[in-house]
């Protein structure tokens, strides 16, 4: 294909998009489409099961029966997002195999936050509150983005991640209304958990790289910013509702933009984590990879056994 | 309050408890995401009995018993399950073996338990059989897929089923209040189920070409809340909110 | 050894309505990504009967040839109702 011929396939495929049509698998795209939407894709399906490994930490000491089922049931969830997300993006060519060995490897990344430890019991509740919350925010609009598969994928991830911040809320508010060393674990958890979900919603606007593009291809709908402003401005009620305080001494209403004002966010901190120096960045990804490896025989006894009933079958039939 | 019932709602629950916190353990740790996430569904499942046995039991202990009280608060000599449940995830073989040993008797009994005169249990059971039912299905695959899948696979899953063999035996055993039970017609006589079961096995190892071991001595202990050192580990971990913060509403 | 192939997953909500794709996953054999189905899509009682296909046996139209395939069908306006004029007084038809 010439050049120019690219450009006009270019063209069409930017007018498609801007008009709301949706991109299916085995349509013509521009292979830096197919990459950013591999690498996102991928991005979110390894937060999806990094992100069972701390909420999964609490399951065999859940306080009670309820919050036992509750609990494995989301983290079940998760793994069924990753799934979901692992097969939308293998709709561009790409095997789960093939992801995953990313993710093993460091190439690949995934959401910072899961690479804090859950240290109490009020962290279950912390991350579906803020952590589920934050995602949320960044997930709704991506039911409506070009890729069709990704689109389809995260309607069902949404639909079903909707009850995921609402027990980390009861989680949170019955600890808010218990007994003082209850509280004060929420509050812990809160105070130790604000500043990653706020830094969940990526670098400032000034040093993000891929907004412009990621717009135009409706991989996002607001900046970095702007989710964050919304995710604070919706936050803040929900605590003083339950009698806990945001720890951020700079944070006031501001009557005139009627949004409020918040403090700067430790960004040293945030590519720390990021580049790798989080407190459970290598358990994490140590976790992973020994599941996967210690699996290998599972997986392979099971291919071995499809074989050799395959083979039975064929000559049975002869 | 019927404390022959009560021990008897333990000598089943407990055992959907154990085993449910086992699998518990391996949420996220699955050889696939496919696996992990029926792994999962089973736990739920087992949890789900659990807390109709336990709010049953709690009913009829009165005073402030809960469900909770009854699983997070009682003793290591309290709990009245098998040894065979309590028995670690040492590996995918180990965990799939103890399921299938254990599905397999659930099953059977869970049928038993279905005419109970005891109308609640009866409906607890009724319940449990389509559970259980797929639980033996998926752990028999799993069976056949590791015994007749590699070589690997093979001598693994045949490990594991020696292993575990030992605490079958037990499955079928009977305490004093198992049997004022079974004469009330509320329990069921376990040691009925006892020749069926291990033809059934022996069938799905036999399909997959995997020996039954032959075995003269066995391990008790679990029915009488003498228990393997694994469970005191576990019940730490289970235990340890409602230990190091009593008396608190989670 | 090979990895597990990848299926197609289609469920029946409810008696009445047809099987639809729902999405994706893998299993050794048809046993189960049945198994796998039932466990993965079926979570929340989505369904009451599951299909599943190799992903590698199914067979699709290729979307350079849209415009042949379908383009078509778009101006035979006569295949549908409205095309046809008829008095208003007249119902039921």
């Amino acid at each position: 294909m010439s050049e120019q011929e690219i450009k006009n396939l270019e063209a069409i495929f930017d007018l498609r998009i801007a008009n709301d049509e949706k991109i299916e698998p085995k349509d013509w795209m521009p292979e830096k489409y197919r990459q950013t939407h591999i690498r996102q894709i991928s991005q979110h399906a390894h937060s999806e099961i990094v992100g069972m490994l701390p909420e999964g930490n609490w399951i065999t000491r859940a306080p009670s029966l309820r919050r036992k089922v509750a609990l494995l049931a989301k983290v079940q969830d998760e793994a069924g997002h990753g799934l979901y997300l692992y097969s939308a993006c293998e709709t561009l060519g790409v095997s789960r195999e093939d992801l995953y060995e990313q993710l093993h490897s460091g190439a690949a990344k995934y959401s910072s936050i899961f690479n804090y430890p859950t240290i109490t019991w009020a962290d279950m509740g912390a991350i579906g509150w803020l952590v589920d919350g934050a995602a949320i925010i960044n997930q709704v609009p991506l039911t409506a983005t070009s890729y069709g598969p990704y689109a389809r994928a995260m309607v069902r991830v949404c639909k079903e991640e909707s009850f995921h911040q609402r027990q980390g809320f009861e989680i949170m508010m019955t600890l808010a209304n218990g007994t003082p060393e209850q509280k004060e674990m929420a509050q812990d958890a809160l105070n130790r958990w604000w500043w990653p979900s706020l830094m969940m919603l990526g670098p400032t606007d000034a040093a993000s790289v891929h907004t412009e593009q990621s717009m135009k291809w409706k991989l996002k709908r607001k900046t970095n910013d702007e989710l964050r402003q919304q995710f604070v401005d919706q936050t803040v009620p929900q605590a003083e509702l339950i009698g806990l305080t945001i720890p951020d001494p700079n944070l006031k209403w501001n009557e005139e933009t009627k949004r409020y004002d918040f403090g700067e966010l430790d960004w040293e901190e945030f590519w720390q984590v990021v580049k790798g120096h989080g407190p459970c960045n290598k358990k994490r990804i140590s976790d992973r990879v020994n599941a996967w490896e210690n699996g290998k025989w599972v997986r392979d006894a099971a291919m071995a056994y499809a074989e050799k009933q395959e083979a039975k079958k064929l000559e049975q039939a002869i | 309050m019927n404390n022959n019932l009560v021990q008897y709602i333990y000598g089943i629950a407990d055992n959907a408890l154990i085993l449910g916190q086992r699998l518990g353990e391996l949420c996220g740790h699955g050889p696939s995401l496919e696996t992990d996430i029926a792994m999962t569904n089973m736990s739920l499942d087992l949890l789900g009995q659990t807390r109709s046995y336990y709010q049953y039991a709690a009913q009829l202990l009165g005073e402030n018993a809960t469900e909770d009280t009854i699983a997070f608060l009682r003793r290591e000599r309290e709990y009245k399950n098998v040894l065979l449940v309590e028995q670690p995830n040492t590996d995918f073989a180990y965990s799939i073996a103890r399921q299938f040993l254990f599905d397999i008797f659930h099953l059977s009994l869970l049928e038993g338990l279905k005419n109970s005169e005891d109308e609640t249990l009866a409906a607890i059971a009724e319940k449990g059989i389509k559970e259980v039912s797929y639980h033996t299905r998926f752990s028999s695959d799993w069976i056949r897929r590791l015994g007749d899948g590699t070589t690997e696979s093979h001598d693994r899953i045949q490990a594991a089923i020696d292993d575990l063999w030992v605490y079958t035996d037990e499955l079928f055993h009977q305490t004093d209040a198992d049997k004022v039970m079974v004469t009330e017609n509320i329990g069921v006589d376990t040691t009925k189920l006892k020749e069926a079961y291990y033809k059934k096995v022996s069938a799905v190892l036999e399909e997959s070409t995997l020996n039954t071991p032959v075995m003269e001595y066995f391990q008790k202990g679990g029915k009488q809340g003498i228990h393997s050192e694994h469970m005191g580990y576990l019940l730490a971990d289970m235990q340890y909110m409602q230990r190091a913060y009593p008396n608190m509403n989670w | 050894m090979k990895n597990w192939p990848l299926w197609e997953v289609f469920i029946r909500s409810k008696n009445g309505l047809e099987h639809r794709h729902c999405g994706s996953l893998h299993a050794s054999d048809a046993t189960m990504a049945l198994e796998n189905a039932r466990d993965v899509y079926t979570r929340r009682n989505e369904g009451v009967s599951i299909w599943v296909v190799p992903s590698a046996q199914i067979t699709a139209s290729d979307p350079d040839d849209s415009s042949e395939l379908f383009e078509p069908a778009k101006d035979k306006a006569y295949r549908h109702p409205t095309f046809y004029e008829l008095p208003e007084e007249l119902k039921h038809m």
